[in-house]
This record gives structure tokens, C-alpha cells and sequence, in this order.
């Protein structure tokens, strides 16, 4: 650009020209200064988002005044207020039941890595065509097919009383790792999926290329296909590890001290739900970033597809 | 045409039929993340005239004729169609844009519909005709540029000289009073160009009034009214056909036509 605009016969830039207001690339090279009928149009709009702006404030407040009122002046508030919304309660219990959120995190955490790992193989053996992997893409296929289609709790259950009960040397039996090892097996399938899925979006002439440059099946994989199938995969795999998040208090079942078992021993205990909502409150603090930061992450690649469709 | 031309109305824009002219442009301006595509551009389009935006690849006749469209917010100047402000933020942007018709490079067909309805769509929703009706119109439009067979096949049956032309009959549905065509023939095989230069050529004999980005110079000499040559988003030369593409005056337009012609 800059070479013809040098090459212009322009008018020489009377330097930064005043009075300017933010205007994006109003600062130009070719003393160009906004024009009245932009400054209006800019005023309008001012005042077009400020008006969208008080609406939107304006609705939500009337919405949430109805929505406070309907449940205050619900028949059982009272009840609800003294079981679920007990100040002393929530004190006094907080610390134990973080404490038992630490262990949700812990297990979130590596689970999450585990189940990247045996995603991504999985996704990878079920799209190679190698004749030898016939087999282990079958079983694959199978893995998929059957762990997609049992509820997580049921394999919470049949891993962590049915896989002691087998009595094998070296199974484990820590609740915490059984429970971890079911949920491994729950999402590395619905994971798996999301990998294949990625693998799959990658334009064909994107191998092509690959191919034609000599690099053999796998150096294609590695260095072509995988890169931006991982990058666009990236929002829906967020979106799986939300929901890993909320399902590690599924281990509960098996008795480990996590945040929603130290809340149902304290709420047994002094019938009393207020530590339940404090269990929801600490996975709401944990989910509620990543659900905006998965978000942000579909509206970049949105963007991004938009671009390379160009205008 | 009320307003006052307020803006740049010195050296280049266009002398005589200013108060006709369909499609006025005055002082346009519009820039992306601070790089400015277009600085001051003042274009004017008679009706039943045929015009020609001639440049090289980022000279901003794509941005041009996408601003002219609404399809993006101009930073500054102003469009009018036919008398109305397109550029007036209090308009309708989806109304002014139900007046013209664009066709792009890469055709943009709706893939899960099949000819006749992709022709029909915007009659039928837009502007809510009946669909007896929007069909009626469709195949006569169909029949007149050659596709009357291909009206219940879907686009991917259909070659890029086809798809183009069902695009510019869905174009031509609306009755748009103004068209705008974006480098239509730039994705097509060479030898599927002419049918669709045809089809162009003949709108122009029926009157319709366009306005089109193109590399084709041999279709811009026989066909355009007039010749705009765009260079760092302003227009350096306009004139008629004949002169711009037979006579430049201007050092850069002699240099593009010097180094687009070199390699016919």
C-alpha cells in the first residue's frame, strides 16, 4: 500500500488534522477530515446504541423483579428460605465442602488429560486406512459405539463395584480412581467422536497438497491434517469438559469426599439443603468461565471460516 | 433528489445528467481495521447505462460495489439510489437492498435448493408474491437466458457458466432497479465466459442499468457506457470506453492496460 500511496498525487498531509474524534483510521495519510454528514450519522448511532442499551438494562431489571417476585410470594418461600438459603449454615460449612471441591478438580483435571490422549487415538484409528488396523479400527468402532450408549452413571457404577469385585492383581480399588477411570471411559468416547469429527472438516485438497508435496501418510497427518483439526475442534471439546466438570460429582455414588458428598453427609446431618447450594455455587464459579471462554473461542473460528470464504 | 451534493464535487465527478442519475456517489470513503480501501470516491450511474469498474486486484471495486449494496457500512460519503439515501442509518437497510440485484464471483446458490426455488426465494419471502406467480416469472426468466430444462436441478448439477446464470436470474427476479455484478465471469473456465457476457450484453439491450467490476476488457469496450478506472481506492480515470480503454490519459491506467493486455 504504501508505495502507492507514496506514488499518489495527493495533497500534502497537513499534519494530524484536529478536532478529531475517535474515528478509526480517521487519522489518514491523505489529510482526509470526517465530513459533517459522518459526524452526524456517528451522533445517531451514539444515541441509536445508548437508547438499545437503556432498553435492554430496562428489560432485564422488570424481568428479574417478576422473577424475584413470583418465587418470594410463592406458597412454600418460606420453606424454601429456611432449607436451602440458611446463612449460618452456608458459614459453617463452606471450607469443608471447598474442600471437597478440590478433589472434583483434581479428578476433573486428570481425567481431562487422559481422556485427550485416548481421544485422540482413538479418532486417529478410526480414520486411518491401513489394511493391518482392520481390527483395532473395528474394536474402535465398538468402544464407541457401546460407551456412548450407557449412561455415566451406570459406568460409574459397573466400574466401581464390578471391577474390585473381579479380584484381578492390580486393579485398582480407590473409589476416587475407579470413579475416574469410568468417566475416562465415557468421554474418551463421545471425545473420540469430536476428534473424528475434526479430522473429517479438513478440506480434501488439503491432503492433496500434502500428498503432492511427497510427504507419506503419516508426515501428512502430523504436520497438515491434525493442526487444523485440532484448531477447529477446540470449541466442541470445551464444551465436553464443562460437562466432565459437572459429571466428576458423579464419583459421589461411589463414597470419595468429593464437594457433593461432603454436602449430602452435612445436609443429612442437620436436615438442612443450604450445603447442596453451595456445592451448585462452587461448580457454577468453575463452569461459568469456561462456558464464556468457550464462547469467545466458536465466535473466533466462526469468524475465521467467514474470512477464509472470503467476501 | 433533494440533498445539496456537498461532497468532492470538483475534478472527476461526472458533468453532465447529474440530477438523473440512478445511483449517485459522492465522497465515499470506507477503510477496514484502519487500512483505507476506498478515499473519496464520486461515481455516477444513469439509468439504462452499463458501467464498468476497471483495477487491479485490492483497488476496491469489490468494497465499492459491497458498500453500494449495504452489505458493509461506508466510514464516510454518501449513496443515493434514485433519490433515497442508502447510507442514512435511520433506512432500512434490507428494503433499499430489496431494490438492487448483485451477483457475485463464486455465484453463492443455495445448494439445498433447486433452480427455480433459489430464482424464487426472494420474490416469494421478500416481497411476498405468490408462488404461482414468482414461478410464472421465474421460468419466463429461466427461458430467456437458455436454463428452462434446468429448473428443477440442483446447483451442484449445473457447470459454473450455468450457475452463473441462474444467479443473475435470481438477480433478475426481484425486478432490481439497479444491478450490480462482481467480477461474475472471474471463476468461470475461459470458454464458459462468453455465455455469460452474453446474458449481460443482452440486459443491456433490454435497459437495465448495472454497474460491474470486471476484468474482461474487450466485453467493458463494447458494452459500457462508461469505463472507471480504480487504482488505491480512488477512481484515477473515467470516461467513455472508447477512450479510457483505447485513449488513457492518466500514466497509471496506461500501465495496468499495458500489463493486463501483455499477456492476451
Amino acid at each position: 500500500m504504501d508505495e502507492y500511496t507514496a506514488a499518489a498525487p495527493l495533497p500534502a498531509d497537513d499534519a494530524t488534522s484536529p478536532g478529531e474524534h475517535e474515528h478509526p483510521g480517521a487519522a489518514a495519510d491523505d489529510g482526509y477530515t470526517p465530513s459533517a454528514v459522518r459526524l452526524e450519522r456517528e451522533c445517531y448511532r451514539r444515541a441509536r446504541r445508548r437508547r438499545d442499551g437503556l432498553i435492554a438494562a430496562a428489560c432485564t431489571v422488570a424481568l428479574l423483579v417478576v422473577v424475584c417476585a413470583a418465587v418470594v410470594s410463592s406458597p412454600g418461600w418460606g420453606n424454601v428460605h429456611a432449607l436451602f438459603l440458611d446463612g449460618a449454615e452456608f458459614r459453617r460449612y463452606f471450607g469443608d465442602i471447598l474442600h471437597g471441591f478440590w478433589l472434583n478438580v483434581q479428578m476433573f483435571l486428570v481425567s481431562e488429560l487422559c481422556i485427550l490422549v485416548l481421544g485422540l487415538v482413538i479418532a486417529l484409528v478410526r480414520v486411518t486406512q491401513a489394511p493391518g488396523l482392520a481390527p483395532v479400527r473395528w474394536a474402535a468402532t465398538l468402544y464407541v459405539d457401546v460407551f456412548r450408549g450407557v449412561p455415566t452413571l451406570l459406568l460409574v457404577f459397573l466400574v466401581g463395584f464390578g471391577l474390585p469385585a473381579l479380584q484381578l492383581q492390580g486393579t485398582p480399588s480407590s473409589p476416587v480412581v475407579l470413579g475416574c477411570m469410568a468417566l475416562v471411559l465415557s468421554y474418551t468416547a463421545y471425545v473420540g467422536e469430536v476428534f473424528r469429527a475434526g479430522l473429517n472438516s479438513v478440506h480434501p485438497a488439503q491432503r492433496n497438497a500434502a500428498k503432492a508435496l511427497g510427504l507419506s501418510e503419516s508426515q501428512t497427518l502430523r504436520h497438515v491434517i491434525l493442526p487444523q483439526a485440532v484448531r477447529n475442534v477446540v470449541p466442541p471439546l470445551l464444551n465436553d469438559f464443562i460437562s466432565l466438570q459437572k459429571d466428576t460429582a458423579l464419583v459421589a455414588t461411589l463414597g470419595p469426599l468429593e464437594a457433593l458428598r461432603v454436602a449430602q453427609i452435612h445436609s443429612d446431618y442437620d436436615f438442612d439443603y443450604t450445603p447442596y447450594l453451595v456445592a451448585a455455587l462452587l461448580f457454577i464459579a468453575v463452569t461459568i468461565p469456561m462456558t464464556r471462554y468457550a464462547d469467545r473461542l466458536q465466535r473466533r473460528a466462526t469468524q475465521r471460516q467467514w474470512a477464509e470464504a472470503g467476501r | 433528489m433533494t440533498t445539496g451534493g456537498t461532497f468532492g464535487t470538483g475534478e472527476g465527478a461526472v458533468p453532465a445528467g447529474v440530477g438523473e442519475a440512478l445511483l449517485r456517489i459522492r465522497g465515499l470513503r470506507k477503510s477496514y481495521d484502519g487500512r483505507t480501501v476506498l478515499r473519496s470516491i464520486d461515481l455516477d450511474v444513469a439509468e439504462h447505462q452499463v458501467v464498468c469498474l476497471i483495477g487491479g486486484s485490492g483497488s476496491g471495486k469489490s468494497t465499492l460495489l459491497r458498500c453500494v449494496d449495504l452489505l458493509d457500512t461506508v466510514d464516510d460519503g454518501t449513496v443515493h439510489l434514485g433519490g433515497v439515501e442508502l447510507t442514512d442509518p435511520r433506512l432500512d437497510a434490507n428494503a433499499a437492498r430489496r431494490r438492487i440485484g448483485v451477483v457475485f464471483q463464486s455465484y453463492n446458490l443455495f445448494p439445498h435448493l433447486n433452480v427455480l426455488d433459489n430464482v424464487t426465494l426472494a420474490p416469494r419471502k421478500a416481497h411476498r408474491r405468490p408462488r404461482r406467480a414468482a414461478e410464472q416469472q421465474a421460468m419466463e426468466l429461466l427461458a430467456r437466458l437458455g436454463l428452462a430444462d434446468k429448473a428443477r436441478d440442483y446447483p451442484d448439477r449445473l457447470s459454473g457458466g450455468q450457475q452463473q446464470r441462474v444467479a443473475i436470474a435470481r438477480a433478475l427476479a426481484t425486478d432490481p432497479e439497479l444491478l450490480l455484478f462482481d467480477e461474475i465471469t472471474a471463476a468461470l473456465d475461459p470458454e464458459l465466459v462468453g455465455e455469460v457476457l452474453d446474458v449481460v450484453g443482452d440486459l443491456k439491450q433490454r435497459g437495465l442499468t448495472i454497474l460491474m467490476a470486471t476484468h474482461e476488457m474487450g466485453f467493458a469496450r463494447h458494452a459500457a457506457d462508461r469505463v472507471c478506472f480504480l487504482e488505491d481506492g480512488v477512481i484515477r480515470e473515467q470516461g467513455s470506453a472508447e477512450q479510457v480503454l483505447g485513449d488513457p490519459r492518466h500514466p497509471s491506467t496506461r500501465r495496468f492496460l499495458s500489463r493486463v493486455l501483455e499477456h492476451r
